[in-house]
């Protein structure tokens, strides 16, 4: 066992004739919020993917809790939210977690403890299809923390919510990596950068940086991360 | 496989469909009226002859229809990716189905059935029962070729327009307008490999003989393993990996 969640080493992921994952070797430290932060087309999607397994990767390996990604093993232990929700829309938000409950073979009372976290217990008897898009992406959500994840995988799971839902969903992720639950979200919003303990810096599938918030901006003498991120793009170009 | 997400899958899409009343009504009333019109147009000779047929291809095309658009929505919604990342098995998801559009099936059947025989006038000498059974076996297959299908297909547009390409033919080629028999050779060896052949078949044995042959036995049993390899080839087209 190493001291990462996850550990990527030299991926390479073709899709389309497009290099989508272009050599990447990173890790994710245990029990942290790691951001992952590039512009849109950057191959943050397609890592998270190699992550959970459901990306066919042309080389290179990814370990995910000490075991191949996608071992039937992880099924139980990896959360998974993908970028467009994920949900049965001609179903209520109750229906759909209640589904999804079964398929994990968790109590049913944790139905009712993923409503409360992402605040949708007054809507749960809504079809999926009459909620707002935010309120959609946050059944989504839902759905990723029933059961007992170690590791969550969010892909943007904040866009388009209000500043207030943004601040209450961090508190959760705060909460949830303080219980020992190894968190990473990717974001093309670079101010969410400040509220992760490590970063991600990603363009063209290329891992452009790693490290915390403050190595980066010291690395690159910037005070603020949109800022370090295009010196880092101009020092690569 | 484990009985209880299998069963779980059958339930969630059932409630998918109790949401959606009109299509159950389309599903239940569409076939139902199709018969009555047809019972209307025919002389009695020809309604005996051609009706227990129909009875075994309206369960095949009803589901082959909803089960192409229900999987492929759930391959481009993103649902099928996030069951596979959770502990689904693929045989799960497809027998899950199956079971949901089984009962189904068999509802639209006692439906169908009901009213050809009750207020239709159809005869038909072989048990009820099996009648159902075979009714039943063929909306399961049409669920299988539904499922198979909708792997080649990128958008519901397209899902449906598979359907004249998978079932036309077989309509065709089953005896129901040209006995098999009379067919040319090439076309006879080619209805043999279509499963609708079978349930034709055998819904011609129930009508026609009172005691059950083995031939009808025969039917029953290619249509089960037909029925069963199509599952199977259905839950292969599922992949956990995609590019
Ligand atoms: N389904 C797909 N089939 C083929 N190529 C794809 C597919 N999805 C993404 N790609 C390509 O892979 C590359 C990386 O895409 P990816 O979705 O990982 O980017 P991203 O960083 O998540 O972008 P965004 O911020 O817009 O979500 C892009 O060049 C894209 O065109
Ligand atoms: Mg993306």
């Amino acid at each position: 066992m190493n001291d990462h969640a996850v550990q990527l080493t030299n991926v390479v992921v073709n899709r389309n004739g497009i290099l989508a994952l272009d050599d990447v070797s990173v890790g994710i430290g245990f029990g942290r919020i790691t951001g992952l932060l590039g512009p849109s087309g950057s191959g943050k999607s397609t890592l998270m993917r190699a992550i959970v397994g459901v990306q066919i990767v042309a080389s290179g390996s990814v370990t995910v809790l000490g075991l191949p990604a996608g071992a039937p093993e992880l099924r139980s232990r990896v959360g998974y939210v993908t970028q467009a929700p994920s949900v049965y829309r001609d179903l209520t938000v109750r229906e759909n977690l209640s589904y999804f409950r079964n398929i994990l073979g968790t109590r049913n009372a944790d139905v009712d403890r993923v409503l409360e976290a992402v605040d949708l217990t007054s809507v749960q008897s809504q079809m999926v299809k009459t909620l707002s898009g935010g309120q959609e992406g946050r059944v989504s959500l839902a759905t990723a923390l029933l059961g007992k994840p170690e590791l969550l995988i969010l892909d943007e799971p904040t866009v388009g919510l209000d500043p207030v839902l943004r601040r209450d969903l961090w508190a959760l992720f705060h909460t949830l990596a303080d219980s020992g639950i190894t968190i990473l979200i990717s974001s093309h919003v670079m101010d969410e950068a400040s509220r992760c303990h490590d970063l991600i810096l990603m363009r063209d599938g290329k891992l452009l940086a790693q490290g915390t918030e403050r190595e980066l901006l010291l690395q690159t003498s910037t005070d603020d991360i949109e800022s370090a991120f295009l010196h880092l793009v101009d020092g690569h170009t | 496989m484990s009985a209880h997400r299998t069963v779980a899958t059958a339930r969630r899409v059932l409630a998918q469909l109790r949401h959606d009343p009109r299509t159950i009504a389309l599903l239940l009333v569409v076939p139902a009226m199709l018969m009555t019109l047809l019972a209307w147009i025919l002389d009695d000779a020809n309604w005996q002859r051609y009706a227990p047929g129909l009875l075994g291809i309206f369960p095949m095309l009803v589901m082959f229809l909803v089960t192409s658009v229900a999987t492929l929505r759930e391959r481009t919604s993103g649902t099928l990716e996030r069951l596979l990342s959770m502990p689904m098995s693929k045989a799960d998801f497809v027998f899950g189905y199956a079971l949901a559009f089984g009962l189904l099936a068999i509802v639209q059947a006692i439906i169908v059935g009901g009213l050809c025989f009750v207020a239709l006038g159809l005869t038909m000498r072989g048990p009820t029962s099996l009648v159902l059974m075979v009714a039943v076996l063929d909306g399961l297959l049409g669920t299988a070729l539904g499922l198979f299908v909708s792997a080649f297909a990128q958008t519901e547009f397209q899902a449906v327009q598979f359907m004249p390409v998978a079932l036309l033919p077989q309509f065709l080629l089953c005896g129901l307008i040209v006995p098999t028999d009379d067919l040319p050779s090439v076309l006879r060896f080619l209805s043999a490999l279509l499963p609708l052949t079978y349930a034709f078949d055998a819904m011609q044995k129930l009508a026609q003989n009172e005691v059950v042959s083995s031939g009808f036995w025969v039917d029953v049993a290619i249509l089960v393993a037909m029925a069963l390899a199509l599952l199977t080839a259905g839950t292969a087209t599922l992949r956990r990996r995609t590019r």
